[in-house]
């Protein structure tokens, strides 16, 4: 009976230290206590050029997450990135319509986020409303290639 | 030339008729699930010494192996000025490969090995057939349990490890060689996500417990009677325990992680 009673209590404690190591890995290691995937609300922006921008990478308000990066797909119409970006519910109301998207790159080698920069107006971003103000990725060829060509030019100019 | 092909043919056919004999005996384990939830305490004896007793291998196998993901991590991630990422690295090596996969090699053969010998035993010494004389079916009430408890002790076993893992890399990442302690956190959080990796990794386990548990039962129930038969299915069970886990690894890495 004594053996029984120490198994079963042994076994418990073996089954509560896997859940807790379970609950540890969900809640401390990974992304949940900041998911809030599948909530909030839409917003379209579209880029001449999104870089490496990916799925699920940031949208930042003032260097703070408000949401993220949802869909990214390819308008063969007007040629151009369409990005849909999922703003968390809390910021419902709260980000004006004609706020400007950026992308940014986060440190040299880092990724790619979305950065809005708030606008003035009165009326706010709803969901399925669509960012007009947007400036693309910086891509670094073809930051190289413009300082290459204006340092030509000057070369020009002097001559 | 056709006795070479005769034998070709006669390892086809053993192959084939292990493995039906294997899938054969795995329907017969789980044709007595549902009887076992009327007795309970079969199950509970298993856990313990199938779980219970491989917890400090574990355990302490998963503190080293975060540990030293932490210092190899760490020298490697400096030249880059990048160690703000070792949270990152540590935690994500250990839930999605480290974890499962280490857990389940200790777990073949700390757990695996016991199981075929106890039960390639209990063949030889023809208690199996005792329990077959008294109208008990010794698959139901011998293997059942231990199948099920391995299957349940599998992805707890894991968790404990890839845990102790992350935090062994926080002692000495953090502790020892002054990575920022929210820079390990954060990073970590917003790098891991809990369905594309902790999920996965969970899954991994189950599937993992469940092949190296139904190697080691099959192998036992198939050891011939002898001494040296139940020596030779222990060590078939932790060599091919391992090949599957290391096989399975890589395929279910393929259709979890590629996009």
């Amino acid at each position: 009976m004594m053996h029984n009673r120490t198994t079963e209590i042994l076994v418990g404690a073996f089954m509560a230290v896997g859940f807790v190591a379970l609950f540890f890995l969900s809640m401390q290691v990974s992304n949940l206590s900041s998911s809030a995937s599948g909530e909030g609300y839409l917003v379209d922006a579209r880029f001449d050029n999104i870089g490496s921008l990916k799925v699920r990478a940031p949208v930042t308000m003032a260097g703070v997450r408000v949401g993220r990066v949802s869909e990214i797909s390819f308008d063969a119409k007007t040629f151009e990135a369409v990005v849909k970006l999922r703003i968390e519910d809390r910021y419902r109301d709260a980000i004006p319509d004609d706020t400007f998207a950026k992308i940014f790159t986060a440190g040299l080698l880092g990724e790619q986020y979305v950065g809005l920069d708030a606008g003035g107006s009165a009326t706010y971003l709803a969901d399925g409303s669509q960012i007009s103000l947007t400036q693309s990725a910086l891509v670094l060829e073809e930051i190289i290639g413009q300082f290459l060509f204006s340092k030509a030019e000057e070369g020009a100019g002097i001559e | 030339m056709l006795n070479q092909l005769a034998a070709l043919g006669r390892i086809g056919i053993g192959t084939l008729q292990q493995l039906g004999r294997g899938h054969l005996l795995l329907l017969h384990i789980l044709s007595g699930v549902p009887a076992l939830f009327g007795r309970p305490r079969l199950l509970l004896n298993q856990i313990f010494a199938v779980g219970v007793l491989s917890l400090l291998i574990v355990a302490i196998s998963g503190t080293f192996v975060g540990m030293v993901l932490g210092l190899q991590g760490y020298y490697i991630l400096s030249q880059f000025g990048a160690e703000q990422t070792l949270g990152v690295m540590v935690a994500a090596s250990l839930v999605r490969e480290l974890g499962p996969v280490v857990t389940a090699l200790l777990f073949a053969g700390r757990a695996g090995s016991a199981l075929t010998a106890e039960i390639g035993l209990m063949k030889a010494t023809e208690q199996l057939s005792g329990l077959e004389m008294m109208a008990v079916n010794p698959v139901k009430r011998i293997l059942t349990p231990r199948f099920l408890a391995g299957f349940i002790s599998m992805p707890l076993l894991a968790a404990i490890f890839s845990a102790l893992g992350v935090i062994g890399g926080y002692f000495v990442g953090v502790g020892l060689l002054g990575v920022d302690d929210g820079a390990f956190w954060s990073q970590m959080q917003a790098k891991i996500d809990l369905h594309e990796d902790v999920f996965n990794g969970v899954i991994k386990s189950l599937v993992f417990g469940l092949v190296c548990t139904w190697i080691a039962l099959f192998q036992g129930y198939s050891a011939l009677p002898t001494s040296e038969g139940v020596s030779r299915a222990t060590t078939r069970t932790v060599v091919h325990s391992s090949f599957a886990v290391l096989g399975l690894d890589f395929i279910l890495t393929a259709l979890m992680f590629g996009e």
